[in-house]
């Protein structure tokens, strides 16, 4: 998955200076999932036909909002297609466009410069904007627990929190990069940061020793390339004092200020969304596969329910589903010292400017 | 039967020994056979196996040669430039430029060429650059790229940089041709920087796998086996099944399907190592085996699948037929089984109905030995014939003898019957008479016996009393009684003279006496007025005669042999005077000669004591009290002859 993102990036690197500018992955799309993507035309027209029918005067009144995903389709947003292939959104009023962020793309720049109303932030990088003045409110806090963690292969003889001391360890930029350091420094570790691309396999190749992966996401790579887990050392950031709650959803506060209900009903769909995905795994998985293939990404199910499967475990932790999308103030407080701390902010911003309460799931 | 099957020794023992026998002899052939049938399914599989395993590492080496021999060439592209470049380390854009062109241009088989520079090393102006060479339509185009692009974080440079050993990429499909699958070998490019050796640069050739593709799927085992290659990752490069192409790792797949051993042959192909395991075919999803071999410089690895049913198809069939085979075996065992045991069972089925029809009495079975069999049944049907005939012949040789006995004891019974009808049995005869008193009995025995008694009055003085014994048995002997008893009856009234009485009788007796019967008879007349007591005797017991008062003695001696054995016998007579109270006692030979159980007789001199200790009692008595005696003295011991006893006294 990751690997073939790489690629992605590796090539369009390339591809833009050579001018050509077509990533590769619009030629995978072949006959196959040109008649799904058919299909699903098919079917989207049928199912607006049919609601049409059922309730003309609320689709008329239907409330049209933008919202904008950290990245490319996969199961990290399987509680937004799946509200939004389910009808949910529709149930709420809102008739829901998702726009998929990318690295070159940002979600944060989509909505900041308001091309979208809604979008899928860390709570880390929009501390920082706000910090810097950008009037971005947290409307959803979705994942409770950090999925950033930290691998190594036992085989190179890393077994506990020292043995990482002048190793090489791979690291993402900007805030992937804020925990890992805490990290280091609270457990005195002397590191040799090496940038981390997009891909594992510079670890995988023994090119760094340790290599920062999101639990849901390059642990799986890293395990699906041959590493059984009982042959790898992890360690999670929130297992030691430092965790960065993720995913969130975010909105201007001028988009607040004009409609609060739009937030509210956004939020309680997308909930929604995501209580159904985590009960019907399965069926989440096949819609989250739609998505990608439509967007002609390599898509392996196992890789993605793995990826759902995670996201639950992050975001509902203490098995239940009450309190979901809350943002509590000790992870706010947490989150914005360490980065005041590392020099990234140089003001914590108020947390009742930043977040917005838009309502939480209240059933159990 | 039995109720349940619960107790199967049981129904084993009630079984015939048809099935015993079947049961038997089929249960341990079937174990033999099963042993060796497994045994060769188990050798002749190893060898197929082993045969399969040698040709298929023969194959797949085959094919993994020329794999490597066309990605060495690839390799040796950017080595060659790499060399030239470190050798002339004064090298600038148009020495770099130059090399990558004429790389490009003279070497069919690479796509595209680049040199990546770290920052700094063309001269101190430049923070990083990467120039590329590529073919396009037939044209050899160039691109180049600045730091800005970050290609130091891209795989073919920063993992080659990383661990400072030249490296193939995963295999990426290329972005401008559509769907040629494309590598990048990257050969770190060294040079010594602040006066130490060190990286300045990657070389890079891409290459395109299009062939790849074409010669591993040149790999055909039977109608399904097919080859793939995994990368270093366990990527799927090629493979039959497109869409799992670049796109999943046999991990996901082993995940997928929940199959840890395609994991673990993952794991194996991954790490360099070369095998041979059981699988599941991705493709068919039967049972089969997975070969493979490193494609050592790349890093990634040559599978062949191998459908283990068609492989096996061939021995599959052998033990099919061998199989076969067996049962018809079986089958055959069987018959021949029960063909054996029924010949030896049958005869004994047969033997046990007729035993029973034998014991309900029915001897004329047919029982046919089996001509020419000389086994143990053969001998018993024999003995049983043996014993079928003794028992018939016995049988018979009883039913012959009951008859007789039975002819003999219907006699004996017509002629006691007529013994008894001859003799007067009530008493007192003549109750008005009161000169005398008269009292008989006779007991007759069983078998012997032709006693008899009779009274009369000859005319109104003259009482006749005569006493018997026929020497004889059955009808015959009853028959001369009679006659003899008539012929007294008549001759007494002719003559009244005794001794001319019996030789009259022994006249007419002896006179066609072919059957040689004798009689001995005591014949007495009476004058009831005088007391004169005539008699005669042919061969008879001498009565006793009890003179009132006096001891019983035998009657003096007067008369001759039996009469009917000579007819010209003379008899003689005598005549004793009675007088009141005088007792004669008249008898046979049943009472002297009784015996008791230590053969001794009751003899004339018991009888003598025992009349002579009843003398003075009636007829009557002293006949039952004499009788009784003789009872004690015989004991338990059964009458021989019979008894008769005549009393007679004067008043």
């Amino acid at each position: 998955m990751q690997e073939g993102l790489g690629g992605y990036r590796v090539s369009t690197v390339i591809e833009l200076a050579i001018g050509k500018g077509i990533p590769y992955t619009c030629e995978k799309m072949n006959s196959v999932p040109k008649k799904i993507a058919k299909y699903f035309l098919c079917t989207a027209l049928a199912v607006s036909v049919f609601f049409c029918g059922q309730s003309f005067c609320a689709e008329k009144n239907l409330k049209k909002v933008s919202f904008a995903t950290l990245w490319l389709p996969q199961a990290q947003f399987a509680g937004y297609y799946v509200a939004l292939k389910k009808g949910f959104y529709k149930k709420y009023g809102l008739e829901v466009t998702i726009v998929n962020g990318a690295p070159d793309n940002p979600a944060s720049s989509l909505l900041e410069s308001g091309k979208v109303d809604f979008s899928v932030m860390w709570l880390s990088a929009a501390i920082e904007k706000r910090s810097q003045g950008i009037p971005l409110v947290n409307v959803c806090q979705f994942l409770q627990r950090s999925g950033l963690m930290l691998v190594a292969k036992k085989s190179s003889g890393i077994y506990e929190i020292a043995d990482m001391n002048d190793r090489k360890v791979g690291l993402w930029s900007a805030e992937f990069e804020i925990q890992p350091k805490a990290f280091f420094e609270k457990y005195g570790l002397n590191m040799k940061i090496v940038p981390q691309a997009y891909t594992v396999n510079l670890f995988l190749r023994g090119g760094v020793d340790v290599a920062s992966a999101m639990w849901y996401n390059e642990y799986h790579t890293i395990i699906n390339s041959g590493y059984d887990p009982e042959e790898l050392t992890t360690f999670f950031f929130y297992e030691h004092g430092l965790n960065f709650p993720e995913d969130g959803i975010y909105a201007l506060e001028r988009t607040l200020g004009k409609d609060p209900d739009i937030a509210r009903a956004f939020v309680a769909a997308s909930m929604e969304g995501w209580i159904y995905a985590f009960e019907h795994v399965d069926e989440a998985v096949s819609i989250v596969m739609e998505y990608m293939t439509a967007a002609h990404l390599p898509a392996t199910r196992v890789h993605q329910k793995w990826q759902l499967e995670r996201m639950r475990d992050l975001a509902v932790t203490d098995g239940s589903y009450k309190g979901l999308g809350v943002l509590h103030k000790e992870d706010f407080d947490n989150t914005a010292k360490l980065l005041k701390e590392s020099g990234i902010i140089k003001n914590i911003p108020e947390f009742g400017s930043f977040r917005k309460e838009c309502g939480t799931y209240d059933k159990n | 039967m039995v109720r349940s099957g619960k107790n199967a020794e049981h129904m084993i023992r009630t079984k015939s020994i048809a099935f015993k026998l079947a049961f038997a002899i089929l249960a341990s052939s079937t174990l033999l056979f099963m042993i060796i049938f497994g045994y060769n399914y188990a050798v002749t599989r190893n060898m197929l196996e082993e045969k399969i395993r040698d040709s298929a590492s023969n194959m797949m080496y085959r094919v993994a040669n020329r794999i490597e021999s066309i990605l060495k060439v690839a390799q040796s592209v950017p080595q060659n430039l790499v060399y030239n470049l470190e050798n002339d380390p004064a090298y600038d854009y148009e020495t770099i430029r130059k090399l990558l062109y004429t790389s490009v241009a003279n070497n069919a088989e690479i796509y595209g060429a680049a040199a990546a520079l770290e920052p700094f090393v063309i001269d101190k102006y430049t923070p990083g650059f990467v120039a590329y060479y590529y073919k396009s339509d037939g044209k050899i185009l160039s691109t180049w790229l600045d730091e800005k692009n970050s290609y130091f974080l891209s795989d073919w440079y920063q993992i080659p940089r990383e661990i400072d050993r030249a490296v193939w990429s995963n295999p990426y499909y290329d972005e401008s041709g559509g769907k040629v699958i494309m590598a990048t070998y990257s050969v770190p490019l060294h040079g010594i920087r602040d006066g130490r050796r060190k990286i300045v640069g990657i070389v890079t050739a891409d290459v395109s796998l299009e062939w790849l593709e074409a010669m591993v799927s040149s790999i055909k085992v039977g109608k399904t086996g097919y080859g793939f290659i995994i990368s270093r990752s366990g990527s799927i490069i090629t493979h039959p099944v497109k869409s799992l192409i670049m796109n999943e790792t046999i991990f996901d797949i082993a995940e997928a399907r929940g199959d840890r051993q395609l994991r673990d042959i993952g794991k194996e192909m991954i790490k360099g190592n070369s095998g041979f395991a059981p699988s599941t075919s991705i493709v068919t999803g039967k049972k089969c085996w997975i070969a493979y071999v490193p494609l050592s410089d790349s890093g990634w690895s040559l599978a062949v699948v191998f459908p283990q049913n068609e492989l096996m198809s061939d021995i599959i069939e052998l033990n099919t037929i061998v199989f076969c085979l067996g049962i018809l075996g079986f089958i055959v065992l069987l018959a021949v089984i029960i063909y054996i045991s029924h010949s030896i069972t049958r005869p004994i089925s047969v033997l046990s109905r007729t035993t029973r029809d034998i014991a309900k009495g029915d001897l004329n079975f047919k029982l046919t030995p089996v001509a020419g069999i000389k086994d143990e049944v053969g001998e018993l049907t024999e003995s049983f014939i043996y014993m079928r005939d003794a028992l018939k012949k016995y049988i018979k040789d009883l039913t012959e003898t009951t008859a007789v006995k039975e002819r003999m004891e219907s006699e004996l019974r017509i002629a006691h019957d007529i013994q008894l009808s001859l003799v007067p049995k009530i008493f007192p005869p003549f109750p008005n008479n009161e000169e005398f008193d008269i009292y008989a009995v006779l007991e007759p025995a069983k078998e012997v016996g032709g006693d008899f008694y009779d009274f009369f009055f000859v005319d109104e003085t003259h009482f006749c009393v005569v006493i018997g014994d026929v020497v004889g048995k059955g009808v015959p002997a009853a028959l001369l009684m009679a006659v003899v008893k008539t012929l007294v009856k008549t001759y007494a009234v002719e003559t009244k003279r005794p001794e001319l009485i019996l030789e009259k009788v022994n006249k007419e007796i002896a006179r066609d006496n072919e059957a040689c019967l004798f009689v001995t008879v005591f014949l007495s007349i009476l004058d009831i007025k005088t007391g004169d007591f005539a008699y005669a005797n042919a061969g008879h017991n001498y009565p006793f005669l009890i003179k009132k008062g006096e001891n019983p003695e035998p009657m003096p001696k007067a008369g001759a042999v039996a009469v009917g054995i000579f007819g010209d016998t003379v008899y003689k007579s005598d005549t004793v005077n009675l007088s009141s109270g005088d007792i004669v006692c008249m008898y046979t030979d049943g009472v002297t000669e009784a015996f008791n159980k230590n053969e001794e007789q009751f003899s004339d001199e018991r009888l003598s004591v025992s009349l002579k200790a009843c003398m003075l009692a009636s007829p009557k008595d002293i006949v039952s009290n004499v009788l009784k005696d003789i009872r004690s003295f015989t004991g338990s011991r059964p009458q021989s002859d019979d008894i008769t006893m005549l009393i007679l006294k004067l008043n």
